[in-house]
């Protein structure tokens, strides 16, 4: 843990000089504050809106939530499907490339048209896209089993539910959790990416991405870029979620979860 | 005695075995071992002695001759055999105790009967004080003792040793291999043991077959006539000597062309 506080400390320190960066750059460039405000602005943008900032982060964040967990539970289903055999993965993998290739950016009006804006289709587009690495990741944990723990099971004349849940599913964890690792950010870049075409049903009103872009419509770059540094945030602390689940499901087994020592 | 003493524990006859449609791995074998026999075999990597124990497990299947262990086919006779592999093979996810129950476990052992004897066993081979520790903490000599007793835990009458001690330094090996001897005088289980090692074949071994490469098949047989309860003081007497200089010899006549 003192480790761990050593690097939040390191982060901070870098947090602090780039801030400080940011205020010369303002000096010496004489920049107009609608095209980039002053952290001081920024600041004070933060705490006037406060409540509204908030509820900006909580929308986006119950949508990236949601769309990650559906992931997670629908991206382990078909991981096990793809598990059971070479022929269904052969036939079937493609397909994964191809959620993982579609540029949101195009479907996202197309869901938005089906399945209507609002809270349920962002979070559907969420889901969609961090869905691939997690069924990659998975799939790669189920079928990459030491060929011995396999004859092991064998001789034991273990079933089929046994080799499953006993060895193929517990190897999979630790890519369980690297594709939950990486899906994690992509679905905070979903949910946004979701928002900016579903506009909202109250004016000023909306997750990150629809206040992104009001307040940009409205030159507020102070609010801009606390949204944006609101955004950040968000995705930050997924992964740290994350990381901390990991670390704490992995480290007394796993070699990648344990404090990192060797860099 | 009854009739049933009479069977060999593994017969192998005329046994061929060629995986697709590579070089034949193993030429027409015939291999009797007796009940209670400890059998070393010994030979160049690649001539299929891995092989041999995988068929005798029905793990991988003989083109043609045929395999009984116990008067069964071999997929039949699995419950009674233990295969101990190389690399320790433990689940890296379970403690030393779980990785001793797993036998018990996929075999529907009830709980308290698996907890008495997984702790007779980690007694049995020293682990007790590790019991709750992870592969990941133990060292090479501690994760083969795991997996020799996890062979132990289904109470085997034939254990299937592929080369267990070969990545271990050699005290560990001598130790682990006089314990191996230890356990299996309390036991009573038959013994197949692979190994490259000349003197670990000879200390363990009631028989030893020498294998010769391309294609694999029986180059030679020695019967180890040492004195019964062997100790590592043997190892430093001059009938140990003699034998291992003479299988030594053979095994060097099977790498010429
Ligand atoms: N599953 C397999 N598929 C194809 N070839 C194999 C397989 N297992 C072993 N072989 C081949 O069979 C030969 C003998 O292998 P093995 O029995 O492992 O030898 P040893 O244990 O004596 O080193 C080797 O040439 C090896 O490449
Ligand atoms: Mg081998």
């Amino acid at each position: 843990m003192k480790r761990q506080a050593i690097t939040a400390l390191n982060a901070l320190a870098v947090f602090a000089a780039l801030v400080a960066l940011w205020q010369i750059v303002l000096w010496v460039f004489h920049v107009p504050p609608f095209m980039l405000p002053s952290p001081w602005a920024v600041a004070r943008a933060v705490g006037a809106r406060f409540p509204l900032l908030l509820n900006a982060l909580a929308i986006t964040a119950e949508e990236s939530a949601g769309g990650l967990g559906a992931s997670i539970v629908f991206g382990v289903l078909v991981a096990l499907l793809f598990a059971q055999s070479r022929w269904v993965r052969k036939m079937l993998y493609p397909y994964t490339l191809l959620l993982q290739t579609v540029p949101i950016i195009a479907i996202a009006p197309l869901i938005l048209m089906w399945m209507g804006a609002g809270i349920f289709a962002v979070t559907f587009i969420a889901f969609i896209i961090s869905l691939a690495p997690i069924i990659a990741n998975t799939t790669q944990g189920l079928i990459s089993v030491d060929e011995n723990l396999v004859h092991l099971f064998l001789m034991h004349n273990a079933s089929r539910a046994q080799l499953l849940f006993k060895l193929r599913l517990p190897n999979a964890v630790p890519d369980l959790f690297v594709g939950i690792r990486i899906a994690s950010g992509i679905a905070v870049i979903g949910a946004i990416t979701g928002e900016l075409f579903a506009g909202s049903s109250r004016v000023g009103e909306g997750g990150l991405g629809y206040s992104i872009l009001y307040a940009s419509s409205q030159l507020q770059t102070d609010y801009l870029f606390a949204l944006v540094l609101a955004a950040t945030v968000l995705g930050f602390g997924f992964l740290f979620l994350v990381m901390f689940l990991e670390w704490y499901f992995l480290h007394r087994w796993h070699e990648s979860a344990r404090a990192p020592e060797a860099e | 005695m009854n009739a049933d003493a009479c069977v060999p524990e593994i017969e192998i006859a005329g046994v061929t075995k060629q995986y697709g449609n590579a070089q034949t791995v193993l030429e027409s074998i015939d291999l009797i071992v007796a009940k209670q026999e400890f059998l070393g075999i010994i030979g160049p990597s690649g001539c299929g002695k891995s092989t041999i124990l995988k068929l005798i497990a029905g793990l991988a299947i003989p083109n043609s001759g045929t395999i009984r262990v116990d008067g069964m086919t071999p997929q039949n006779a699995r419950e009674t055999i233990s295969f101990v592999f190389q690399d320790a093979t433990l689940l890296p996810w379970r403690t030393v105790k779980e990785n001793i129950g797993l036998g018990l476990e996929l075999e529907r052992i009830p709980k308290n009967r698996r907890e008495n004897e997984i702790a007779a066993l980690l007694e049995l081979v020293g682990l007790k004080n590790v019991a709750r520790a992870y592969p990941r903490e133990l060292s090479g000599g501690m994760k083969m003792r795991v997996s020799i007793a996890r062979a132990l835990a289904t109470n085997p009458r034939l254990m299937l040793l592929d080369e267990p001690f070969a990545a271990l330094d050699e005290m560990s090996r001598d130790h682990l291999n006089e314990e191996i001897l230890r356990l299996r005088a309390e036991q009573n289980w038959t013994a197949v043991f692979v190994t490259h090692s000349v003197s670990e074949a000879v200390f363990l071994s009631d028989r030893i077959v020498v294998l010769a490469p391309n294609p694999g098949r029986i180059h030679a047989e020695f019967r180890v006539e040492l004195p019964a309860p062997r100790t590592s003081a043997i190892r430093n007497s001059r009938e140990f000597d003699a034998i291992v200089a003479r299988v030594s010899h053979t095994l060097r006549e099977t790498l010429r062309p």
